[in-house]
């Protein structure tokens, strides 16, 4: 019973992990129709910041994390007009093209500027330690990214379904058009939007490190983790991100903990199955 | 390239003044990618053999080609070998990260007689495989057997083991399995993880419902160790009175910093350790000269014992004598204390260290608190 709970637990957190670090390119690649392989790279950019920041030059960690993610939505605000403009409804294999050469400019940069050895990501003083929990004990930290992931979740749904400028971003993004001659400024729009899932992938990378440690590498061990993720929720669909990351969350730790051998087999063939009844992903209506 | 270039202008410019041609060293490794890591700690090795030792060997100047591998490619580094033999005319191969990469170029050495040393490569059965490969860093035999008559010493006397589910990590499952119940010990459950694991806490919590002595630890240095390490503390393990065990990788040099407080006390085996003392200072400090940043790990060692036994057999060829036949049995000053290259099987011989984490200065190293002398690769049976 008590490893039953501990193993639930393990898999809520995995999962509020999985969902952290995936949620940003489900909103990019939804929203903006992009299918941006690059995701990966403003986490690594996430992370190797604050390490600059904090172990290396003794900024408060919170500062740095907060600086990090400002600079990475400054960096992906920049990008958007030269590379992802012209993407926009282009063929997906120039958009795959494009997006996995950003990759791997920005693996050779950070090799270059930082090595290719794991990088501290210092986290503030309050998230060490271990909570009990009476049955057993979880990290901190671990208890954070559930609680931020749960927070993201419900700020992000409001914030596409909810509210006026969700409304706009959407109508910018499915008729661009119609959207302009409204009155709408869709390039700025879709500029905040892109800016806005880099600076959550900043956000993933910097506080899912503890799982998925952050070395120049980063971008190219993670993308097959964000696609399943991200296909399994369906494009876009906030809620439907939810459900694959807990699905898979679930999934995967029992799996590990019950035949850690089998378990890419069994976590694979759930997804095999699971999108062949739902082509479209989990969150599709 | 760069490198490369310059070598070039610089063995244009030099040639008038040199009497004699360079000895030309390829160098196959990743030098990109996911393993970059690698190659820049092989590099560091070179460069501060050359910087120590000079780069002169009996009058012929020691050059290196570097070639990009990416990572475990055999066929890459197949033809990187047939390159350099045949348009870059080398005369000595080195480096070699991955087992696959070592045995691709096995029948090229042999076909071609050129000497190569291997920086890295672990599995026993590489050096069997042609009569040119001399080996500078260890196997997994080597390395974990001592660590598992130790443990049973110790008073362990139940382990789960957790490694890796590919070659090496069964290789150090086996060896650990029965080294440790021929001492006496029992291992109680054998965990196999996929390479692409990336959580590991539901691995912890199996470990706690086993309730064993130790758990006893292999994955490949870097994000695993990383991850892996991190779970065994966050989940209580250490509380739980279950110590933890494990190869040197776990607690890879390279990966201290990131590892952070929580490595504290983990007790690994290595052929290696950064907190040990006599040569090891010297190269150390001569590192420092060489990068300010670097930071020694067993394959830099490997690197500059390979740059050493290179070094001996041009010199042992300027006088005629087969290379590789003239290092068999010689005695290495390494950084890692006294080793030798194993006359018969071509492998160092070496003093395997029982090494624990601990802070020095405000920065965390592996300090021996045991030494099992003079280890033969133990993987030959």
């Amino acid at each position: 019973m008590v490893t039953l709970a501990s193993v639930i637990v393990d898999g809520l957190a995995y999962a509020m992990v999985l969902f952290v670090v995936c949620v940003g390119l489900s909103v990019t690649m939804g929203l903006m129709k992009v299918v941006n392989l690059a995701h990966g790279a403003f986490a690594l950019l996430g992370g190797v910041f604050v390490h600059v920041l904090a172990a290396d030059h003794a900024l408060p960690p919170t500062l740095a994390i907060a600086l990090a993610v400002v600079a990475v939505a400054a960096i992906a605000a920049l990008l958007e007009p030269v590379v992802f403009r012209r993407l926009y409804g282009a063929d997906p294999l120039r958009q795959v093209l494009a997006t996995i050469a950003l990759v791997f400019l920005a693996v050779a940069s950070v090799n270059a500027w930082q090595g290719s050895a794991i990088l501290a990501v210092p986290l503030p003083e309050a998230l060490s330690g271990r909570l009990d929990l009476g049955f057993r004990t979880l990290p901190v930290h671990r208890a954070f990214v559930i609680v931020a992931g749960l927070f993201l979740f419900v700020a992000l749904y409001a914030l596409v379904r909810l509210t006026r400028w969700g409304v706009r971003v959407r109508a910018a993004v499915d008729d661009p058009a119609t959207a302009e001659s409204l009155g709408l400024n869709t390039a700025t729009l879709k500029l905040v939007a892109f800016a806005g899932g880099a600076a959550l992938a900043a956000f993933g990378g910097i506080f899912g490190a503890e799982i998925l440690p952050v070395d120049a590498a980063y971008p190219l061990r993670t993308i097959a983790l964000y696609l399943t993720v991200v296909a399994l929720g369906g494009l876009g669909n906030v809620p439907g991100t939810m459900l694959a990351a807990l699905g898979l969350g679930f999934a995967e730790t029992f799996a590990r903990f019950a035949a850690p051998t089998a378990a890419p087999l069994v976590v694979f063939g759930a997804i095999a199955l699971a999108l062949l009844a739902r082509p479209h992903g989990l969150g599709q209506r | 390239m760069g490198r490369v270039f310059w070598i070039s202008i610089a063995m244009v410019v030099a040639a008038p003044v040199m009497a004699q041609t360079p000895v030309k060293v390829g160098v196959i490794a990743p030098f990109s990618g996911p393993f970059a890591q690698w190659g820049a700690q092989f590099r560091d090795g070179i460069e501060v053999f050359l910087a120590r030792h000079g780069e002169t060997v009996a009058g012929r100047k020691l050059t290196f080609i570097y070639r990009d591998v990416g990572g475990p490619k055999p066929d890459v580094a197949r033809a990187l070998a047939q390159e350099l033999i045949a348009n870059d005319k080398v005369d000595y191969l080195a480096g070699f990260v991955f087992t696959p990469n070592a045995l691709a170029v096995a029948p090229l050495i042999s076909r071609a007689n050129v000497p190569t040393v291997i920086f890295n490569a672990a599995t026993s059965k590489i050096t069997q495989t042609s009569d040119r490969f001399v080996r500078t860093s260890f196997t997994l035999w080597q390395v974990t057997a001592p660590l598992a008559d130790w443990a049973a010493g110790e008073g362990i006397k139940t382990v789960v083991t957790a490694v890796s589910d590919y070659n090496p990590g069964i290789d150090a499952e086996t060896a650990f399995k029965e080294t440790f119940e021929a001492a006496g010990g029992t291992v109680v459950d054998t965990i196999r993880m996929p390479l692409s694991t990336t959580d590991f806490a539901p691995i912890m919590t199996r470990v706690l419902g086993a309730a064993p002595d130790a758990v006893f630890g292999f994955l490949p240095a870097g994000p695993p160790t990383f991850a892996f390490t991190k779970a065994y503390t966050d989940n209580g393990l250490p509380e739980a009175g279950i110590g933890f065990v494990g190869t040197g990788e776990m607690t890879d040099e390279t990966t201290l910093e990131a590892l952070g407080e929580g490595a504290l006390g983990l007790t690994t085996s290595y052929h290696y350790a950064g907190a040990l003392g006599g040569e090891n200072t010297a190269f150390l400090e001569a590192l420092s000269g060489v990068r300010a940043d670097a930071v020694a790990n067993m394959a830099t060692v490997g690197a500059y014992d390979g740059v050493q036994v290179i070094a001996a057999m041009v010199a042992a060829a300027e006088k005629g004598t087969d290379p590789v036949e003239a290092v068999r049995g010689m005695a290495l000053t390494s950084p890692r204390g006294p080793a030798a290259i194993d006359a018969e099987t071509r492998h160092v011989t070496q003093n395997v260290y029982i090494r624990r984490v601990e802070k020095a200065g405000g920065a965390l190293v592996n300090r021996p608190f045991v030494t099992i002398k003079a280890v033969p690769d133990l993987g030959l049976n």
